[in-house]
């Protein structure tokens, strides 16, 4: 099943139609239209950058309010391990998982357990080597939906485990049914989360029929209320599980290190996952065993639904890191592990290709050829695509036409009557005048 | 029958652009919604044609031809040429300056690699006068 959910949604109202979003989308998702950015929901892999540049603030994440734990009988709070850097001063992670029963929460299973579940997995998959290296995690769901569009060839080297907020959610349902006796429908699994890209992998997910995470709270929401209770707090009951190992997943290169790997590679920010990923298809990274890539600058820390700033954040997770056991007992995975693997193989989605065989794409291709000669290759932006090759894209399929160009939209001026080329050279803004005439008319 | 052509020039000794043309052909490739197998080989095996024009011979031209079958893509640079071209196509020989191994390039894999991706490969040579590689794959 291939839904079009996307966590990403746009307020129209502040959105003022800048270019900001359009030239930041790695996948070149997003066109403005009639002064408001629209989502190619086939190309959106929800990584939040746009919500991250928009000076409006327009664009925002659906996440759920903190309101559905009255839907269940028994809630339970999966706090992801970058939440733990967003308080100063703060030296014991027990203040904040007891802050979230404070709450309302029932219990609280870190995900920093789950993340310790799957690095004794994944230390277990490559000492067996039962898994094609280079393997590259598959803990970043941006990062996984870019492979399926961009990068199929590559999903074979996905780290076939279940995402440690994934691997949590089933450890801890598993555990509530049996110390509880509710059903399964009677448990509410709320993921505190730092990114967008989490909320689809729990809406929809790719490698699984459902996710066992019911909702999703941002951090920044569920911020203030902890400080709240976090200030009352005087002595935490202890009730942290997880140890550095899986806290350090929090940050770019903590399920890199944690592997065990000596030929690891660990890179942050969706520029540069692009750039490995493109190594890799080059093969040009044959003789490294495990690639950490995290879509956010500095990792999950980074995620555009964090508080803190994501430096401070990495530098806080690092002191706190000095007071925690090496990891949890979970780290000890036994093989075969069948509960561990995705239910389903992530399947490629073909969504790149101009048309559906390849002699109506190199028709095409060639039309996006001869038109690109006319356009001025500025990138400007202001056709509402964010290239002037993007923009000959969607021309070819249907979705814009010539004159989206101002440039040609000034020759179609000049061939009305009652304009000479004179005249329109002044109407064009400084940035696109004609060099040539840069001296009469530049006053 | 519908062809496409691509031209691409290649500078010499600018390691930090290298790559970029069988990068672009890639990215085409992938437009066009060709085998993804395919792809993959023809990107690896001009990548590594591409970086020995950088090395070895100052820069050149790339053309591709696609056709809904197959891509074919000629390199072609005005180098030094390759005097022993059996020596050079054995896995490891390498005759890459002690700089350019300081990047990770010239491990002596090149042309082997470009021998064992492409579905077929002709390489023309002349001391003094400069090397043609002829790269072909098939869309399957």
């Amino acid at each position: 099943m291939d839904t079009v959910f996307h966590s990403v949604k746009l307020d129209k109202e502040k959105c003022l139609g800048c270019m900001n979003c359009i030239k930041r989308c790695p996948t070149q998702a997003i066109r403005v239209r009639r002064g408001k950015a629209t989502i190619i929901s086939e190309l959106c892999i929800d990584c939040g950058e746009c919500i991250r540049v928009c000076p409006h603030h327009a664009k925002s994440a659906k996440s759920d309010p903190i309101d559905l734990i009255k839907n269940y009988k028994y809630n339970i709070a999966l706090p992801a391990p970058s939440l733990y850097g967003q308080f100063n001063n703060l030296d014991d992670v027990n203040y904040i998982l007891n802050a979230l029963l404070e709450i309302g929460f029932d219990k609280v299973f870190e995900v920093a357990a789950g993340a310790e579940v799957i690095t004794g997995a994944t230390r277990d998959l490559l000492k067996r080597g039962a898994v094609k290296k280079p393997v590259i995690s598959s803990a970043c769901p941006a990062v996984c939906r870019l492979v399926r569009i961009s990068y199929p060839e590559l999903i074979d080297n996905l780290l076939d485990l279940n995402s440690p907020m994934e691997e949590s959610a089933r450890l801890a349902r598993k555990e509530a049914i049996a110390e509880t006796g509710l059903s399964s429908d009677e448990i509410g699994i709320f993921f505190i989360t730092p990114c967008p890209a989490k909320i689809t992998a729990i809406k929809s997910p790719l490698t699984s029929e459902k996710s066992d995470v019911n909702a999703a709270i941002a951090i920044s929401d569920i911020y203030p209320l902890l400080l709240q209770k976090m200030n009352r707090i005087k002595s935490p009951e202890k009730i942290e599980e997880a140890g550095k190992t899986g806290v350090g997943w929090a940050a770019s290169g903590g399920e890199a290190s944690a592997s065990k790997c000596r030929q690891y590679v660990a890179a942050d920010g969706i520029e540069n996952v692009i750039n490995v990923l493109e190594e890799v298809e080059n093969e040009k990274l044959n003789d490294v065993e495990f690639i950490e890539l995290n879509a956010c600058t500095g990792g999950c820390v980074g995620g555009c639904l964090t508080v803190a700033n994501t430096f401070v954040a990495k530098t806080r997770l690092h002191n706190l890191k000095k007071n925690l056991a090496k990891s949890c007992v979970r780290i000890d995975v036994e093989s075969p592990f069948d509960e561990l693997h995705w239910e389903r193989p992530l399947e490629p989605h073909s969504v790149i290709k101009l048309a559906d065989n390849v002699t109506d794409s190199m028709h095409l291709m060639n039309q996006i050829s001869e038109m690109l000669k006319n356009f001025p290759g500025l990138d400007c932006g202001t056709c509402g695509a964010p290239t002037c090759r993007a923009l000959s894209e969607d021309i070819v399929r249907g979705y814009a036409s010539i004159d989206h160009c101002i440039f040609r939209l000034k020759d179609k001026m000049a061939n009305s009557p009652g304009f000479d080329d004179e005249e329109i050279e002044d109407f064009m803004p400084i940035p696109f005048r004609d060099t040539n005439k840069e001296e009469k008319h530049d006053s | 029958m519908e062809t496409l052509s691509l031209h691409y020039d290649v500078s010499g000794d600018d390691f930090t652009n290298a790559g970029e043309a069988s990068g672009k052909i890639k990215r085409t490739l992938k437009g066009l919604g060709y085998n993804v197998t395919a792809v993959r080989r023809l990107a690896i095996a001009v990548y590594e044609a591409e970086i020995n024009m950088v090395i070895h011979a100052d820069g050149g031209v790339i053309d591709a031809l696609v056709t809904p079958e197959s891509v074919t893509v000629t390199l072609a640079d005005k180098g030094p040429g390759i005097p022993d071209v059996e020596l050079a196509m054995t896995e490891g020989y390498s005759t890459a300056p002690d700089d350019v191994r300081m990047l990770g390039f010239g491990a002596g894999m090149g042309l082997p690699n470009i021998k064992k991706y492409a579905d077929e490969m002709n390489l023309e040579t002349e001391v003094g006068v400069g090397t043609t590689i002829t790269i072909k794959v098939y869309n399957k």
